[in-house]
């Protein structure tokens, strides 16, 4: 047993980390260190400079443009660009569509969309979730009908993260309403422009607009843009599922959300001389949730040797997003509570990057407490806890819902 | 002990209750909040012609004369329809600290307090003192013909709308309490949103003069008071709190009632059953508290009120967290979104914790006084 990375591993983190730091434009590492809102162009600026080193989707294989980095690579990557301050690379186009293109996909598809990923000319988003369907994916009511050589499209996706940016979507659609629910569903890449398409805001609690409902009346997609058989998109989808694995834990973005707490608690008095991270109390709750980081990271490290060596991944990746969504509300729970009698505070103008106005509370404050609020969201996406606690009382202990 | 309302007290809350459901929709609160002021006029006159802006006022002022479990039921029918008005600054907060040490003409403000023709701030939080009652850094200089202020004020509810500010601040002989004009020379008020869309502000003094009968009570008199103003508005923040938990989880309950995934409504999950079992369970226990500590506001032993105080609201916010976090997550992405009332009751839940101390605060405080 060793716990250690490797030299090389080490390396290479020294080697993300100069890139990350030289490469990445302060205006935008000081607006996502600032929680200042980003805009479609700093997501984009960043997937352009990655793709000069071919870092945009290094986990890829070598022929699609990749760089077949291990799991660990990823991991130590991520981390390093979270830290360094570094927009997050969505995951929709390099990490959820572009394997069921890879596996499933023609040739054709391979070869136009893949390297429209890596270049950023293409935005993906998710049209999975409906009003009527959440937890209960597979009850999904959008209808996908067959007419020659293309579908005819009508209903309603919803919780559609930045599709406001997005030029392509991923739908799951029904093409069948015989037998088995999954068994009807069919999984289409869907030309945001085409005609018929309305994306409607959806303003979140913390007052931004980050997700949408989409609309579908009429919207003619080619038959070739359909992936794999039709009637088969379940599969394919449980493909992806299986496929978000370590990046669940958000181990990078908890580290680097830690590193402002303490920077916070550090600034803030506590009343009576103190600083708040000299409080006992304050100063244990932090510690706890630093061990329960370093817990999920060496967890997340075995999940990922277990994975080497099997060929299907296992059910693990539900206890990493269960516990990885729990540890960063709470470590944007601790921020908020850092701010003391500021908390309240809601300075929307200053989450604009070129804001300069005066600030209220203090400066560290700007986007902590909406930063709360939004992060409940963490717990009820992508599967909700409770969905991922179904999926580790079935698949891991073996039991049986009534 | 009778933990039974009295007819008035039932009269009180239905009529109060009743006219909040009718005029106090989601869509005028998000008016009111747009609005960025944080009161309606319309809505503070009627509070006036309901009463209840002088419930803590005595009779011989204009007002009611009510006790501490009378402003119990309004503040948890408050809650109960997230009104973002100031009543807890003005009604409770300044007009108990007039009521109880101010001159004879300040207490004749309380009538046009009573009418709804005046509001009042509570100037006391300062930059630094989260929440420390006694860290007062503004100082207040007497000179021959008055007072000169000088300082700054932190994060006051309604700071900026409110006619007259109560504030704190240091003089030769300790903390001392002023009446000062919102349109006093050298007084700036910078309104700011909050995110449960309340008004507060920031308050700069630069050189503020006022006459000598601007002081409230005795000079260095002021903790005294200062304390027993935050112990009622703790109180109130209680039963508001209460009120918001109680309608959050007729709301969260309605919801998983009426949700269907997997063919049968979300709420015949056992796992979720139980997850509204503990909701249940802390409201009621906040409840209890939300009684305690409006009992115990009136007795003399200042301990014994301190520890109440600090007891409830250590547990309110802790119930305040709990079911607004499950209220959230049990409504899946329509508890994130801003269009139902569950994130706004979640919000405001939140936010309760950061006003007159939050958890980690009166949890230390009741334990200090363990020793004591």
């Amino acid at each position: 047993m060793d716990l250690n990375f490797s030299a090389e591993e080490e390396r290479f983190r020294s080697e993300v980390r100069a890139f990350v730091a030289t490469q990445l434009p302060a205006s935008i590492r000081a607006k996502v260190l600032g929680h200042k809102r980003l805009g479609r162009e700093d997501f984009l600026a960043w997937v352009r400079i990655l793709n000069t080193r071919g870092w945009v989707a290094p986990g890829w294989p070598r022929r699609f443009g990749g760089q077949e980095w291990d799991p660990v690579r990823e991991l130590i990557f991520e981390e390093e660009c979270a830290l360094g301050g570094a927009p997050p690379v969505l995951s929709f186009g390099p990490r959820m569509v572009a394997p069921v293109i890879m596996r499933f996909g023609s040739p054709a598809q391979q070869q136009y969309f893949l390297p429209r990923i890596l270049s950023g000319e293409h935005w993906w988003c998710q049209g999975y979730s409906e009003p009527g369907a959440g937890s209960d994916l597979a009850s999904l009511k959008t209808r996908a009908e067959r007419r020659g050589d293309h579908y005819v499209v009508n209903g309603q996706k919803t919780w559609t993260t930045l599709a406001q940016h997005a030029n392509w979507i991923f739908c799951l659609v029904r093409t069948s309403s015989e037998g088995r629910p999954q068994s009807g569903i069919s999984f289409l890449l869907i030309d945001m422009r085409s005609p018929g398409i309305t994306v409607r805001p959806i303003v979140m609690l913390d007052g931004e607009h980050e997700i949408n409902e989409v609309w579908f009346n009429e919207v003619e997609v080619p038959v070739a843009n359909r992936v794999g058989e039709e009637n088969q998109g379940w599969t394919y989808a449980k493909f992806l599922l299986g496929h978000e694995r370590v990046s669940n834990a958000t181990l990078g973005l908890s580290k680097r959300a830690l590193r402002e707490l303490k920077a916070i608690a550090a600034g803030t008095p506590a009343g009576d001389g103190r600083a708040l991270i000299e409080v006992p109390h304050f100063r244990d709750r932090i510690a706890e949730a630093e061990i329960d980081l370093m817990a999920l990271e060496i967890l997340a490290l075995r999940v990922i040797a277990m994975d080497r060596e099997r060929e299907a991944p296992g059910p693990e990746a539900s206890l990493l997003k269960l516990r990885g969504s729990q540890i960063q509300q709470t470590l944007s729970e601790l921020a908020m509570e850092a701010l003391g009698p500021y908390a309240p505070l809601h300075q929307r103008e200053a989450l604009a990057a070129d804001w300069t106005g005066p600030l209220a509370g203090p400066p560290a404050g700007i986007g902590i407490t909406g930063r709360y609020f939004n992060h409940r969201k963490v717990s009820i996406y992508a599967g909700s806890n409770e969905i991922q606690r179904n999926i580790i009382a079935q698949h891991m202990l073996g039991l049986r819902q009534p | 002990m009778n933990f039974a309302f009295t007819e008035e007290q039932i009269q009180l809350r239905d009529t109060l209750r009743r006219f909040l459901t009718q005029t106090y929709t989601l869509e005028r609160r998000r008016a009111i909040a747009r609005a960025g002021t944080g009161c309606d006029p319309a809505i503070w006159a009627q509070f006036a012609e309901l009463g209840i802006l002088g419930l803590a006022i005595p009779e011989s002022l204009g007002g009611i004369g009510g006790s501490a479990f009378d402003s119990m039921v309004v503040m948890e029918e408050l809650g109960r329809a997230l009104v973002l008005e100031p009543y807890l600054s003005t009604a409770l907060v300044g007009a108990g600290i007039l009521v109880r040490a101010g001159s004879a003409p300040q207490r004749e403000l309380l009538r046009a307090v009573a009418a709804g023709e005046i509001r009042l701030a509570f100037a006391h939080g300062e930059r630094d003192s989260r929440w420390r009652l006694d860290a007062v850094a503004t100082r207040a200089e007497r000179r021959s013909d008055g007072w000169v202020l000088e300082g700054h004020k932190s994060m006051v509810a309604d700071g900026a709308g409110a006619h007259y500010l109560v504030t704190s601040a240091r003089t030769l002989s300790g903390i001392s309490l002023f009446l000062l004009p919102g349109t006093s020379e050298g007084l700036t008020r910078s309104a700011l949103a909050t995110h449960d869309g309340s008004s507060v502000a920031e308050v700069a003094l630069a050189s503020v003069r006022v006459p000598e009968d601007a002081l409230i009570g005795a000079e260095g008199s002021g903790l005294p008071l200062i304390e027993a103003a935050s112990d009622a508005a703790i109180a109130g923040l209680c039963a508001e709190a209460v009120g918001a938990m109680d309608a959050l989880l007729a709301l969260t309950l309605e919801y998983v009632r009426n949700r269907r995934q997997f063919g049968v409504p979300v709420g015949s999950f056992q796992a979720l059953q139980h997850r509204m079992a503990d909701m249940l369970l802390h409201v009621e226990l906040a409840r209890s508290m939300s009684y305690l500590a409006s009992a115990r506001l009136t007795v003399s032993d200042a301990n014994e009120r301190r520890r109440a105080i600090c007891a409830a609201k250590f547990l309110v916010g802790r119930s305040a967290r709990l079911v607004g976090q499950e209220a959230v997550q049990l409504h899946g992405g329509m508890g994130v979104s801003d269009e139902l009332a569950a994130s706004h009751y979640f919000k405001r839940l939140t936010l309760i914790n950061a006003s007159f101390g939050d958890m980690d605060h009166h949890l230390a405080r009741f334990g200090s006084l363990l020793a004591a």
